[in-house]
């Protein structure tokens, strides 16, 4: 497994994972500057993504939708912050309606996507931000559930053994 | 355990280690009360009942609002054995996505 650090920290709602890839930089870079390789990663494979827009610059947009496995379409999209190819980059990740808007009440996550040249491969580093406990509990009821099973949960144990 | 964990296990194990501090969570996680009447329960001073709390606190175990003049405290574990489960798995989803780019990575 690439994943090298996964760092909780639950006062914050943020979620940091560290992961080597062996690949330069500019290669990992590429598969979020090309919309066809960004929706093969993005969507799990019960709902994979599709990327209808995409303007990695600062003020620009992507739009994307996931298809579950009932046929069922959810909508979302980047509001793209700051850009520093290809070293960062920043997002407001938000859920939508067919038209792409914002939807009212619906979650938005921070997102910062960080990656250094690590010898001959890359680390990345991925932040996720949750703005409410509300927002990350949507997230994960709208279809994004994953390997849920496979999340060890410390506190939760340590409750249980004390 | 990441060095976050372990931080959070010793806060967590620092608050329960006392007997006090358990009882005034027992007593919190039953139902919200002020400071004032938890202070009151003991034999010993407000600041000192206070700073029991705010290790409580600390430990994510408790949490406090203020209603007027008063402090009202109660348990949190809900709360945040939530958030640990929900950061579980949006961790899931995360590991998955690594694994695509790496698998897109290596396909030249």
């Amino acid at each position: 497994m690439p994943v090298t650090d996964v760092t909780k920290n639950l006062d914050a709602r943020t979620l940091t994972i560290t992961a080597e890839f062996a690949a330069p930089i500019e290669r990992v870079w590429q598969v979020y500057a090309d919309p066809r390789q960004l929706e093969r990663v993005w969507g799990p494979p019960s709902h994979p993504a599709t990327v209808v827009e995409h303007s990695l610059v600062p003020g620009g947009r992507v739009h994307y939708f996931m298809t579950g496995p009932d046929g069922e379409k959810y909508y979302g999209g980047w509001n793209v912050l700051t850009v520093d190819e290809p070293n960062r980059f920043t997002i407001e990740d938000f859920f939508a309606d067919e038209g792409f808007q914002p939807a009212a009440g619906m979650p938005v996550a921070q997102g910062e996507f960080r990656f250094e040249s690590s010898g001959d491969g890359t680390r990345a580093t991925f932040t996720t931000t949750y703005d409410t406990v509300e927002a990350l509990q949507q997230t994960l009821d709208m279809g994004m559930e994953e390997g849920a099973t496979q999340a060890t949960n410390q506190i939760d144990r340590l409750l249980a053994e004390g | 355990m990441t060095e976050q964990d372990e931080d959070r296990a010793d806060a967590f194990f620092h608050a329960l280690s006392d007997r006090t501090r358990r009882d005034i969570l027992r007593r919190v996680l039953a139902g919200e009360h002020s400071v004032t009447a938890l202070a009151a329960a003991y034999d010993m001073s407000f600041a000192a009942v206070q700073k029991h709390v705010a290790v409580l606190e600390r430990a994510g175990l408790l949490t406090k609002r203020r209603h007027g003049r008063e402090q009202l405290a109660s348990g949190d574990v809900d709360a945040i054995r939530s958030v640990a489960s929900m950061l579980g798995e949006l961790e899931g989803v995360w590991r998955g996505r690594i694994v695509r780019i790496e698998e897109l990575i290596q396909e030249g």
